[in-house]
């Protein structure tokens, strides 16, 4: 039969450049296949350690991202009122000088006036190390309103965290337990780890109030109340504990349980009990002795009870064994039945005890002693926003941890593993650096993890230092900074004025804010002289976003195919527990704009400022750019942004840089590994091979051991304060707080979004990110809005079913802070008691280039207008709407009230509220251009040569 | 051409993991990208209020009603099944549409193809959509440019869907071939037909979700009742066993 | 289906005109001179009108001579062939009866065959889908050739026209009767389509894309059941009830033309219907019945 002849051979391009995606935050490996200088196809790299060659759909839409007609075009001067989004282009030169004659006077006389908060930035070591040195303590990037709480309550706990920070042992992990994880950090990552344990038939459980995506594929769904996460997981361990399923030398060997905690009343109640040389110590069974913690040989006794002094050990039984705790005591308020929480206890301790592993690896501890081989007890967890969004989430983390503790799994094979440069105890992060001096840089870095009272950034009336409040009394931990307060706080005055607002890719005016209707009004409210309450805004971004038209000066960023990166050891590296990892970006396309990659202005800027480290000692400008930058910086000697090919291009972690370095990491795939020794590639934290070879790499200057701390002693200290005990004592109001919030051991409490319930506001409201859309970055990509262009406000039957809801009905939700009206959908397999939706779909009208009438802004909606950034009044002050112990934006513990909104009453149409148009920013506009007369070149090519339509 | 071949001598397709795909929509765009460089599939009123655009692939999301137990959830991708019995082939006019002797796979040929749609009517799977650009009717290749070309690195031979899935929930190889991979998955997971009354007999098969609900493990027991000896009796018999 | 005005131009004017065009042939009428010519224009007009029409429904008709190529599977070109041959062949007639050539009538009864074999092509076309239950019936041919004949016969001025029309009234109330049970009885459900069906019963949850796309303009439709009531009672009196009445009326020619106008109205009634209430099975992926 004759066949048409198929074209099985086509090239692909012309060639293949490797560089890292940037279509969110998981930095995976991309191919980019160029054909005559433009963009192919875009694929995963098979040898990239995070995606091993998948690529997600976000990634492999990005073709469409570096031709969306929304790339900003020009540096862009407002001309109209702010907001009008009324724009001059300008040239660069004019944009910088206007910068630099913004910020040099403030530098000289007032750095705080400066506040400086990046969004999705992937170079905070740059961005914050600029900011160090301008001399401001505004500085921080979006991790408090993304997921601080699960950084800090890890690094607090287990010197490292869930996030990306490490991530379970997919190869052996029998039991996978997810606590609120959605399309989190990271990624693929977790995809491919999830197709693993599919493919081995391993057992996945999903603790979500939501089931979809990685809670659809699970072997179980426990659809659990919102905020209620740690009460489940305290449950757990209570479970546990009744029937001695722990693993005690675990505990006894890795973990702060065999120390002593002061009993005596007064200021050291609750602190460690520490020897002459201010350690704390253990006492050793086999003596009944006071002994070192990390002497060799040593048996620490977990139940010993020393000068009227008893363990943490003890005292964590005391607690976990109350009653409180007991499956039949908190199932109404978790929505799990105690039948089913004590089956997942028992299907724990089943796996950890029963099924337990070992690898037969020798290693030796950091102690001295010699192991013949490396037990393993597969059982892993991971958790991201579900429990870290809301004002509990930094007990609810460190309660997961306490968990993965007692099963002794943590480090262990087939447990959760930490990824270098985890793990990292608190003691080898900095504190964090406030204290400004007009023409001087900080004194060291502005984020950091605070031990006590000691290390807030407080001014000396005790006012918050930073403008964002973070280090203060209303969140002592907050190691990432509160973004989400950095505009209501500079509007407010409040702790003091700001003069230029200087923000980086973070869409502030729309989905990164809470409560947007009002911050949009906050950017353009003026004061009785004229001028706007925050007087000057500067923004970069690579794209026509919401915030654009809210800011004075834009300086146009490059996308992320046509520019310099690195991402790298001294920030959000690409580790994986056997390697560390980093990586670069580079064009692999010229922009055909006048845009200019970000940090590359940022350093031309620090050098017309005089920003140290940024010139020479000529005044001239130290780096070309970014690139430049990126090979020649050092952090510390012979350590700097990137690990790999340094000196003579042959060394790893510490070296002098080597110029050829950059070309070295192209040549490479734009990635770079160094393998952690199979010795050191579990126990980390106290495996003397894995501390060495940490130093060796420069992750650290010395080794690192230490013991997780199930007590948290900076915890205890902030509670004593709140006590009333030593100098530095919080403000009246906040004493309850910190005493409940800063409790030493995991513990959990009501989130505060609980209250509104008994305001009339009782249903829970979430939002997810769905896995083919970034925040508000997908509805300006061609192909990612045809797949999700509008969204529906998802209503379990309970509700459903209560108000009479069908198909194509509308609803309005109210909360405290305001109302929307929006489509809904009904959703059996979601929490009787929560309503849901996708997050930033909804887009204002005219922004992202897309139409006005377009479905993002006609029927997409945002959750935002329901959340206030503050608490409710109580009195007479408001407090942030976050965690109280890290200030993480707490927007999952949002409730509301829900009601069917007849079609009458509401034009099927148009969402509410509803914003004014934006008008179009001078932007590249184009998209790109189909071909549509291909089918005629086709058949004119055929003409022109016969015979090649069959065989 | 539009006759079908009376057999084929392998049967090219993919087998579907229901299980392990989370829906992440990554073979979507795979697709979609691998193809637009190629054949071209072209998008209409792309930054619009409406726009529409071809797609050889889509995946959707389903709840499902179960018997006992919680709803569940199921993301579904769809796309050809290049089916032994494809009705699309035989309804073709011109013989745009036909099915390859040699894998199976279901083909369009553009050149001959007058975009009558009528093999779209044919598909109950709804796998075929129209370019409206181009005129001609569009439809998954298994990627005929991929899993034959030698200018691709051989490990890169599978269609753009396959080698992007992150969960790797899809699975390509010849299902003719009852040694294979993809068959034994088939028989080992009790792969199916969509809709097998249709008479279409798919290539493609999809594996089922496996069963799932509460763990079965024994129901732990205390070691003693702590509320009557207080922490102190537990302490002493946990403690006892180090 | 989506109810293109393409398709059921093409389909409601080609089925009148061959349905003439075969009565022609037959000889149920013999005009001669002027008024043959009138009469063949009238029936290969309406014939290669719906032609015509039917290739706007074309996305690419530069290749449409292909379509003669697949006679041996494809009612398509079986049915291009139907078409060109029994418009080739009835030429001689009609040229006969124009200029009075006394070609032998058997040619005319062969090209009137094949006018109904094109007809029955057409109607194969939709009949053979079983994708749509709907059309899968042989009663879709029946009503196919039914229209014709009785739209031929209409026009031919036959006595046995307004029977025909009523057989139209009975064929249309049949289809319907047996088409609204079609696609429960063809057993595909959203569960059988995604196999689901071994869980429990599926619903959608989020579609697979918010934006439009071939399948969802094409062959998603869903009309509304009291508005299509109110088409089918239209359609029966405008395509049977009325043409037969008036035609019983002394009324000549321009009751040949009043019920014609009246006929074709409720013709394109019905065949709108045949369309939008046509449920493709791939419309169970988007939780739509049709």
């Amino acid at each position: 039969m004759n066949q048409p002849r198929v074209e099985t051979q086509r090239e692909v391009g012309d060639e293949i450049r490797q560089t890292t995606c940037y279509m969110c935050a998981c930095r995976c490996g991309i191919n980019v296949h160029l054909k005559s200088g433009k963009v192919a196809y875009i694929e995963g790299n098979r040898d990239h350690p995070i995606n091993k060659g998948v690529l997600c759909a976000k990634g492999a839409s990005g073709i469409m991202q570096v031709t969306a007609p929304s790339r900003l075009r020009a540096p862009l001067r407002r001309v109209g009122p702010r907001g009008s989004g009324a724009f001059e282009e300008i040239s660069w030169e004019e944009a910088l000088a206007t910068a630099v004659a913004w910020m040099k006077p403030l530098r000289e006389t007032a750095p705080e006036k400066l506040a400086f908060f990046t969004g999705r930035d992937q170079s905070q070591s740059l961005t914050g190390w600029w900011a160090q040195n301008f001399g401001t303590p505004n500085y921080a990037a979006h991790g408090g309103f993304c997921s601080v709480n699960m950084a800090a309550g890890g690094i607090y706990t287990i010197g490292g965290a869930f996030w990306e920070f490490g991530q379970p042992d997919w190869d052996r992990t029998k039991l996978f337990v997810m606590f609120g994880v959605a399309e989190d950090h990271d990624s693929n990552p977790i995809k491919i780890g999830i197709g693993k344990l599919k493919a081995r038939g391993a057992r996945v459980i999903s603790v979500n109030p939501i089931r979809t995506g990685y809670s659809a594929v699970a072997d179980d769904w426990i659809g659990i109340t919102p905020g209620t996460d740690g009460l489940l997981i305290l449950s757990l361990i209570h479970c546990l504990l009744e029937a001695g399923k722990i693993d005690l030398d675990y505990l006894a060997r890795w973990t702060n349980a065999p120390l002593l905690i002061n009993d005596a009343e007064g200021a050291e109640k609750g602190l460690f009990v520490r020897n002459a040389e201010s350690q704390p110590f253990v006492i050793d069974k086999t003596s009944g002795h006071p002994a070192p913690w990390d002497g060799k040989g040593v048996q620490p006794d977990l139940g010993a009870e020393w000068q009227g002094s008893r363990t943490v050990f003890r005292h964590m039984v005391e607690e976990y064994l109350k009653p409180d705790y007991a499956p039949e005591a908190v199932e109404a308020r978790c929505g799990v039945t105690a039948t089913r929480m004590r089956a997942l206890a028992a299907e724990l301790a089943q796996v950890a005890f029963d099924q337990a592993i070992t690898l037969d690896q020798p290693w030796t501890d950091f102690r001295g002693n010699e192991h013949p081989n490396m037990p393993g007890r597969p059982v892993s967890f991971h958790a991201m926003r579900g429990i870290s969004a809301h004002s509990n989430g930094f007990q609810t983390a460190r309660a997961l941890h306490l968990l993965q503790i007692i099963l002794g799994s943590l480090e262990t094979p087939g447990g959760y593993r930490l990824k270098p440069p985890y793990p990292k105890p608190i003691e080898a992060h900095p504190t964090p650096h406030f204290v400004t001096t007009p023409g001087k840089p900080l004194t060291g870095p502005h984020l950091g993890y605070v031990r006590s009272p000691d290390d807030l950034c407080l001014l000396p009336d005790g006012s918050p230092a930073r403008i964002d409040k973070a280090f203060s009394w209303e969140n002592p931990f907050s190691a990432h900074g509160l973004m989400h307060m950095v505009i209501p706080n500079a509007h407010a005055g409040d702790p003091y004025k700001i003069d230029t607002l200087f923000l980086y890719m973070a869409n502030m005016s729309w989905n990164s804010s809470m409560n947007s209707a009002r911050v949009m009004e906050m950017l353009t409210e003026t004061g009785p002289d004229g001028e706007y309450l925050i007087p000057r805004i500067i923004y970069s971004d690579a794209y026509a976003s919401e915030m654009v038209a809210y800011a004075d000066l834009i300086l146009p960023d490059t996308t992320y195919l046509e520019r310099h990166d690195c991402i790298s050891l001294l920030d959000r590296p690409i580790s994986e527990p056997d390697a560390a990892g980093d990586a670069i970006r580079w064009p692999v396309l010229e922009p055909d704009r006048d845009v200019r990659c970000f940090q590359s202005v940022l350093l031309e800027l620090g050098a017309r400022l005089g920003l140290p480290g940024m010139v020479n000692e000529d005044g001239s400008p130290k780096f070309k750019d970014y690139a430049d930058y990126i090979v020649n910086h050092q952090r510390r000697p012979g350590v700097g942004p990137l690990m790999g090919f340094r000196g003579n291009g042959e060394v790893e972690g510490r070296g002098a840089p080597n110029p050829e370095q950059m070309q070295r990491y192209i040549e490479n795939g734009a990635f770079y590994q160094a393998h952690v020794p199979a010795e050191a590639s579990f126990y980390k934290p106290w495996n003397a091979a894995y501390q060495d070879w940490a130093v060796k790499l420069g992750l650290y200057e010395t080794p690192q051991p230490y013991l997780f701390n199930i007590w948290s002693e900076p915890m205890r200290r902030f509670q004593l304060a709140a006590e009333g005990f030593g100098p530095r004592q919080p403000p009246d109001h906040l004493r309850d707080r910190l005493k409940q919030a800063m409790h030493p051991l995991p513990i959990w409490y009501a989130p505060f979004g609980d209250e509104d319930a008994a305001f009339g506001y009782p249903v829970h409201a979430l939002t997810q990110r769905p896995m083919d859309m970034y925040h508000s970055w997908g509805s300006q990509n061609a192909w990612l809005r045809q797949i999700k262009g509008r969204n529906y406000l998802y209503l379990p039957t309970k509700i459903w079913q209560a108000q009479g809801f069908e198909d194509g009905d509308w609803a309005r939700v109210s909360s405290r802070a305001g109302t929307i009206v929006v489509p809904v959908a009904h959703m059996a397999a979601l929490n009787e008691n929560t309503i849901w939706t996708w997050n930033a779909i909804g887009k204002r009208k005219g922004a992202w280039a897309l139409d006005a009438d377009a479905p993002e802004a006609t029927t997409g909606f945002l959750l935002n207008h329901l959340i206030s950034e503050l608490l409710p009044d109580r009195d007479g002050v408001r407090l942030s709407n976050s965690d109280p112990v890290t200030g993480q934006a707490a927007w999952f513990d949002q409730r509301v009230r829900v009601e069917r909104v007849a079609a009458k009453d509401h034009p099927r149409g148009t969402v509410e509220p509803m914003f004014e148009r934006l008008p179009d920013p001078p932007r590249a506009g184009g998209g790109r251009v189909q071909n549509s007369s291909k089918n005629f070149a086709k058949s004119f090519r055929k003409l022109l040569v016969p015979g090649g339509a069959a065989e | 051409m539009t006759a079908l071949p009376r057999s084929t001598e392998k049967k090219l397709g993919l087998v579907i993991d229901l299980d392990t795909c989370v829906g992440c929509q990554a073979c979507v765009t795979a697709c979609k990208g691998w193809n637009d460089a190629g054949i071209g599939l072209s998008d209409q009123d792309p930054y619009g209020a409406d726009p529409s655009g071809t797609f050889l692939n889509r995946v959707h999301a389903y709840q499902v009603a179960v018997p006992d137990g919680p709803a569940q959830v199921v993301t579904f991708p769809r796309s050809c099944l290049h089916c032994d019995n494809a009705p699309c082939v035989t309804v073709c006019p011109t013989g745009a549409s036909y099915k390859r002797a040699e894998d199976g796979i279901v083909l369009v040929n553009e050149d001959a193809c007058i975009g009558c749609g009528l093999c779209a009517w044919a598909c109950p799977y709804g796998a075929r959509e129209m370019d409206a650009d181009q005129g001609v009717m569009k439809k998954c290749t298994l990627c005929v440019d991929r899993i034959y070309n030698e200018t691709l690195p051989e490990e890169d031979r599978e269609p753009a869907c396959v080698r992007t899935c992150p969960t790797n929930a899809r699975h390509f190889g010849d299902l003719a071939d009852p040694g294979s991979t993809v068959s034994r998955l088939v028989a080992d997971r009790g792969g199916y037909d969509l809709m097998p009354d249709m008479g279409t007999k798919p290539v493609n098969k999809y594996l089922p979700p496996r069963a799932k609900g509460p763990g079965t493990a024994n129901p732990l027991t205390p070691l003693l009742d702590v509320q009557a000896t207080g922490v102190a009796g537990w302490l002493d018999r946990m403690l006892g066993k180090i | 289906m989506h109810p293109a005005p393409s398709v059921i131009l093409f389909s409601t004017l080609s089925g009148l005109g061959f349905g003439f065009l075969a009565l022609l042939g037959w000889g149920a009428l013999q005009p001669s001179g002027w008024a043959a010519f009138f009469l063949w224009a009238l029936g290969y007009g309406l014939a290669v009108a719906g032609l015509m029409a039917s290739a706007f429904h074309l996305g690419n008709p530069k290749n449409a001579l292909k379509a003669f190529t697949q006679w041996r599977t494809s009612w398509l070109s079986r049915e291009a062939w139907a078409s060109v041959v029994t418009l080739l062949i009835l030429a001689p007639m009609a040229l006969s009866d124009i200029f009075g050539l006394g070609q032998p009538r058997l040619i005319g009864q062969i090209g009137g065959v094949l006018a109904l074999v094109t007809v029955l092509t057409t109607a194969m076309i939709y009949t053979q889908i079983k994708a749509v239950p709907r059309w899968h019936h042989w009663l879709t041919p029946v009503m196919f050739l039914t229209f014709a004949l009785a739209g031929g016969a209409m026009l031919s001025g036959m006595r046995i026209a307004p029977v025909l029309l009523l057989a139209v009234a009975v064929v249309l109330w049949a289809v319907w009767q047996v088409g609204d049970g079609a696609f429960a009885r063809a057993g595909q459900t959203m569960g059988t389509a995604t196999g689901l069906d071994r869980l429990g019963v599926p619903s959608v949850l989020d579609p697979a894309h918010t934006a439009g796309n071939y399948l969802k303009r094409g062959m998603i439709f869903v009309v509304g059941r009291k508005h299509a009531a109110k088409l089918r009672k239209l359609a029966l009196v405008l395509a049977s009830v009325l043409p037969a009445v008036i035609l019983l009326l002394p009324l000549g020619v321009w009751g040949i033309a009043l019920a014609t106008t009246l006929h074709l109205a409720g013709a394109l009634a019905a065949r709108w219907l045949f369309f939008a209430e046509a449920e493709h099975v791939v419309g169970l992926y988007y939780g739509a019945r049709g």
